[in-house]
């Protein structure tokens, strides 16, 4: 059979069996171990890629565990503060109210100390007092009378005019 | 300045005096005709060549022979000296090879992600006999005919066999993947693209030929052999060793994915 544009069933089949060839050569020779190492190379970064989500959640993690450390830690220091202000509150009351009690407590003994000064003068003076009416009483030439107005008046001895 | 101006000089006068030579000398005549020469170039009847003298074979068979040789000669050096050196950090010809598998290797995975190990392969070879036979009539490696005038070897896929084997192959190829994917209805699915291997067939050969045309039109007279073999004997080669490539690799992937494609499967209330 004559077929059109010189087509030849026989050279075809050359050409198929010269494809054949040529796939699968190309395929074992090239295509194949240079695909292999694509993936082995895209596995590789792929590890990579993942080690370094897996350290970036881990280092995620760490951050926001040691956040929450620096919160506590910042409600403790603001415990310790509100506890630390009412400590020195009370110790500034204590000390006010210690010194409002030793200053009662020294204003009481002054005024002690007062009345027994003044005590203590007025016993002297009856003393004195009583020393002089002594004396005036051991001469027996002056009037007591007179030496008395004397002493109040000079204020001094009553001899010393004499 | 004045050195420049005379190597110019020189040049050009070199270039007119071999132009002169060129035509005085004149041709021992032409063998054919250029009616026969556009006929031969589409039929191949007259310049056959012998196949290891076992039989008369267009030459386009002796050019794709030649082309899978030089292919597999250069994937074989590149397995031997490149391949087992192949870096994490990749050089020039490195990136170039990952380059090639990796377009042919994400077009497969991309036009059919449910089956693309064999396409995959397929269409880097195909691409690669198609880029490459195309540039082949480049090198003007010559044959002798069995009237033992010299003839180029041209294209394979000039050759109406060549076109019309890969198209064919190609719709195969389709075939067997949607018999994989999806059994008797994968048959049925490639066999509605029944026009396939006819229109690949001959687009691959329709496109390679009128480029061989064009060329052997422009060899044939003397005074068109000037400069405008740049544009289309390289340039014009080129594009069609890229365009060919991409659209038969292209819609061998398309077809091979769309019939591989597994049917959905229908619920028992009817909702797909």
């Amino acid at each position: 059979m004559n077929i059109p544009l010189n087509i030849d069933w026989q050279q075809i089949l050359l050409h198929w069996m010269n494809l054949a060839i040529l796939t699968g050569g190309l395929y074992f020779l090239l295509f194949k171990p240079v695909k292999q190492f694509m993936d082995k190379r895209a596995a590789h970064y792929q590890a990579l890629e993942d080690q370094a989500a897996a350290k970036l959640k881990e280092a995620e993690e760490l951050k926001a565990a040691y956040q929450a450390k620096l919160d506590g830690a910042e409600e403790e220091i603001h415990q310790a503060r509100a506890k630390a202000q009412a400590a020195v509150q009370q110790s500034v009351e204590e000390q006010m109210a210690q010194a409002r009690q030793i200053a009662a407590k020294a204003q009481a003994e002054a005024e002690h100390s007062r009345e027994r000064i003044l005590k203590d003068s007025q016993r002297e003076l009856r003393e004195l007092a009583a020393e002089a009416v002594k004396k005036l009483t051991a001469r027996p030439n002056a009037d007591p009378f007179d030496e008395f107005l004397n002493l109040a008046e000079g204020g001094g001895n009553p001899h010393e005019k004499r | 300045m004045k050195e420049h101006k005379k190597a110019l000089a020189l040049w050009l006068t070199a270039i007119l005096l071999l132009l002169a030579g060129a035509l005085l000398t004149g041709s021992p005549g032409r063998a054919e005709s250029v009616q026969e020469a556009m006929r031969d170039a589409v039929l191949h009847d007259v310049n056959r060549v012998s196949l290891f003298g076992l039989k008369e074979v267009n030459p386009g068979l002796i050019s794709a022979f030649t082309v899978t040789g030089l292919l597999l000669l250069a994937a074989l050096l590149l397995r031997v000296f490149l391949i087992p050196k192949l870096q994490y950090q990749p050089g020039k010809l490195q990136l170039i090879l990952e380059e090639a598998v990796g377009l042919f290797d994400s077009m497969s995975k991309n036009s059919s992600p449910h089956r693309h190990g064999f396409l995959g392969a397929y269409i880097f070879a195909a691409g690669a006999y198609i880029f490459m036979g195309t540039l082949f009539e480049l090198l003007g490696l010559q044959a002798i005919t069995v009237h033992g005038e010299p003839i180029t070897l041209p294209a394979p896929l000039s050759d109406v066999n060549a076109a019309i084997a890969l198209g064919v192959l190609s719709y195969l190829v389709i075939v067997s993947g949607g018999i994989a994917g999806n059994g008797v209805k994968g048959i049925g699915k490639a066999l509605k693209e029944f026009s396939l291997p006819i229109s690949m067939s001959f687009r691959l050969f329709g496109a390679l030929l009128s480029g061989l045309l064009v060329t052997e039109l422009v060899y044939y007279f003397v005074r068109l052999s000037f400069v405008l073999p740049v544009v289309v004997g390289v340039l014009f080669t080129l594009l069609h060793a890229l365009i060919q490539t991409y659209v038969l690799t292209m819609l061998t992937a398309l077809y091979y994915g769309e019939v591989s494609e597994p049917a959905e499967k229908t619920i028992n209330n009817g909702e797909k």
